[in-house]
């Protein structure tokens, strides 16, 4: 049995940090039902990326939606919109990510669902926070890391302001929005009483950046300085980073200069036997070890450090990962399969229970596909 | 009261993933105690970032480990692991991140501890999962970005592999392993039996990348093409990026080229009036859009762009957004105190529950801090 069989989810959210947490949900073993816009729908089902197309919506809101149910409703057009309260009077969890204000408008805050269903666990997700001057920006995953602080951790010193190339603002604060609905749920099968969760993604991304601000915090406040080639850390000592070598590229984590020295027979790293010198002077070594780490290959550094237990890795892409036993014995993906039969791979759920992986071979819905079952099973 | 109280949790685990979902599980409620090898305890009382220490263990630590309990115990000792075992009687969850095998070995391993205590759920972290031919490797964070194909996603073309600045698997995988053990405790409360959930930082690192995976398991295996300057998105089109102005940079999101460009005193050339070129050729056009963003302050660019509802912001670094009022109203920093009443400045909990904010004063534990107050209480 899979951990959330029975709980039922209403989502009204859209783009990718709610249907996230949505999913991760459903994976658990929830039933979800994304509810959207007619017509439109998820404005994520055009968001297209590098152009590709998967049976007319974009590969992302495949990503994002699969393994839920689609009921299509105008949220302003009162009938839909009591047919939604019905809906959500049986509802474990609602789900929504309007910005603050809108949600009230709807007479869908969280006031007003309470007193439906007291006993609902109430998310919401918003870009900044209910207060404040920046409640009505729009929160963008890319707008947040550049006003979180975020763009100064990764690249090197001199290479400007650096993204991470992923979602990370929704993905972590998707991820806190389910931590917080489950909490919530714990709680009520004690208390049997709801909750209100609310996260937003500036809360999100800095709690993301704990360390380096409480480090921020500790060292009176000193400016965020990358290493000038090499970083993988802005707050981290040598060798922290990736090195090219001869015929590609090796990570190397924590580990003891002088030791590294001797192992790969680099006498210059011997030198540094203070261990505070291996974050002051961490410029400087990174130096002589990319320069002396491209003399040779990666396996033959790997042959080295590997016997030797120190935390180095081979850098892979996609392709060469996906080749190798590791990956491949972990069944991360999974093929799953829409309601007109078109087929696509994705992944899985990351988490494991009871020894087991978590499938669903149900593919994402289309625009309102069941709509009409769900009308006629919840009676709305 | 807090969703979480009366849970009570024993932490096995050390560094970063495992004991980041400790954090969190306490910051909800829980009442988490570390079991700690006796003097040296957890790894991570060593691992300074910025070579900084509170007391004798580091910044982070404190970071991670705040709002927990120790309790000291050498597990190859067998008083020691009857007390353990007795503790484990009584508690609700347990985590560790041995490697395979390990757990076994000292006999608190799933199968032993569950006949223990049958309602116990049982997490696990590792580094790659317990099967395959990096079972034993050491899971590590910026070895795992190496290994997972997420270092291509970051940077931009002509760069190195780019990790990104943080331990983001490492605590995505904290995330995942919360998200699980909540998951279960949920179907404890329905079944009465407790569960085994287990993460692994590559499984996480792999859902992370979720999006772009399912794009390339379903576009012909395309790999991913970082923009050639101000990469923010290796599958987004142009104008996703940041760009330099005469004074700083801008943050530009998704916008139809068509609204941006006359914002921006220009004509859209022939080349680009589909949305297909905006990917294709989004270097191009990125050159032209970094040729104009120069000529103009930010403050003069966000004020043109954001009266059009145009996504995009400023770049900030920690001192801007730290004392930035949208900052200062989320009240997101808190002062935590250790024993020896040293006062550290951190950031709470980024959950609020029925619009409550949560702080806690109280900081990480010494090893072994409170074992004399838990041997009385538990009777062990």
């Amino acid at each position: 049995m899979k951990p959330l069989e029975d709980i039922l989810v209403v989502d009204l959210s859209q783009f990718l940090s709610g249907p996230s947490a949505s999913l991760k949900l459903a994976d658990l073993g929830a039933r979800v039902i994304k509810i959207e816009r007619p017509e439109i729908g998820d404005i994520c089902r055009t968001l297209y990326v590098s152009n590709v197309k998967m049976n007319d919506d974009s590969t992302v809101f495949h990503a994002i939606n699969r393994n839920k149910e689609s009921f299509v409703a105008n949220l302003k057009d009162e009938e839909d919109c009591s047919r939604i309260k019905k809906l959500i009077e049986k509802a474990d969890v609602v789900i929504h990510n309007f910005r603050p204000g809108v949600i009230d408008r709807l007479g869908l805050d969280y006031k007003t669902v309470s007193k439906l269903n007291p006993k609902i666990v109430y998310g919401e997700i918003s870009g900044y926070g209910p207060e404040g001057p920046w409640k009505d920006k729009p929160g963008q995953d890319l707008l947040l890391q550049s006003l979180s602080g975020l763009t100064w951790l990764s690249g090197n010193e001199h290479d400007g302001p650096v993204p991470m190339g992923l979602a990370i603002v929704d993905i972590i604060s998707g991820a806190h929005l389910v931590q917080g609905i489950l909490a919530a749920l714990v709680r009520k099968s004690i208390t049997g009483k709801g909750a209100k969760v609310a996260v937003s993604m500036l809360e999100s991304i800095l709690d993301f950046q704990f360390e380096t601000i409480t480090t921020y915090y500790a060292d009176g406040g000193q400016p965020t300085v990358r290493t000038n080639s090499n970083n993988a850390h802005a707050y981290l000592g040598a060798p922290y980073g990736i090195y090219k070598t001869k015929d590609g590229y090796l990570a190397l984590a924590m580990g003891q200069i002088p030791v590294l020295g001797e192992l790969l027979g680099c006498e210059q790293l011997t030198t540094y036997q203070d261990i505070n010198s291996w974050f002051d002077q961490r410029n400087e070594i990174k130096e002589v070890l990319s320069e002396y780490l491209a003399t040779d290959t990666s396996q033959k550094w790997l042959s080295i450090l590997e016997p030797a237990d120190i935390w180095c890795a081979d850098v892979m892409d996609w392709e060469r990962l996906m080749k190798t036993e590791a990956y491949q014995v972990l069944n991360m993906e999974q093929e799953v399969k829409m309601g007109d039969g078109f087929k696509f791979k994705t992944t899985r759920c990351p988490i494991r229970i009871d020894g087991e992986i978590l499938l669903s071979s149900k593919g994402t819905p289309g625009l309102g596909e069941h709509t009409k079952n769900i009308e006629l099973e919840f009676n709305l | 009261m807090k969703p979480l109280e009366g849970l009570l949790v024993l932490e096995f685990c050390q560094y970063m993933a495992g004991p980041s979902a400790g954090l969190r599980l306490a910051d909800l409620g829980a009442r988490v105690i570390k079991i700690e090898r006796p003097i040296v305890g957890e790894g991570s009382r060593q691992l300074a970032i910025k070579n900084l220490f509170v007391d004798e263990s580091s910044l982070v630590f404190h970071t991670i480990n705040r709002n927990k309990e120790s309790f000291a115990a050498n597990l190859k000792d067998p008083e020691d692991l009857k007390s353990i075992k007795t503790l484990l009687k009584v508690a609700d969850i347990m985590t560790h991140n041995f490697r395979p095998g390990v757990m076994e070995k000292i006999g608190l391993d799933y199968e032993t501890v569950s006949a223990i205590n049958p309602k116990l759920v049982y997490g696990v972290v590792s580094g790659y999962g317990n099967t395959g031919p990096w079972a034993k490797k050491p899971g590590q964070d910026l070895l795992v970005q190496s290994l997972s194909g997420l270092s291509y996603l970051s940077g931009s073309a002509n760069d190195h592999p780019t990790p990104m600045g943080l331990a983001a698997c490492d605590m995505l995988t904290g995330m995942h392993l919360t998200q699980g053990l909540l998951a279960a405790l949920i179907r404890r409360g329905k079944t009465n039996t407790g569960g085994l959930v287990e993460v692994s930082l590559l499984e996480s690192t792999l859902d992370f990348q979720f999006e772009v995976l399912t794009t390339h398991y379903n576009d012909g295996g395309k790999y991913p093409k970082r923009a050639k300057e101000g990469n923010a998105h290796a599958y987004l089109s142009a104008p996703y990026g940041i760009y330099k102005t005469k004074n700083g940079y801008i943050s530009m999101a998704m916008t139809p080229l068509t609204t941006l460009v006359p914002l921006l005193n220009l004509e859209l050339p022939e080349a680009y009036k589909s949305t297909e070129s905006w990917f294709e050729k989004r270097d191009d056009i990125m050159d032209i859009l970094r040729s104009i963003f120069i000529t103009k302050d930010t403050e003069a660019w966000l004020t043109i762009l954001e009266a059009a509802d145009v996504w995009c912001s400023n770049v900030y670094t920690y001192k801007d957004i730290l004392e930035h009022d949208a900052y200062k109203v989320l009240r997101m920093d808190q002062l935590i105190k250790n024993s020896d009443g040293q006062v550290i400045r951190t950031t709470r909990c980024p959950i609020r529950i029925d619009d409550e904010r949560y702080y806690n004063e109280k900081a990480a534990p010494k090893v072994g801090e409170d074992t004399d107050k838990i041997i009385k209480e538990f009777n062990l």
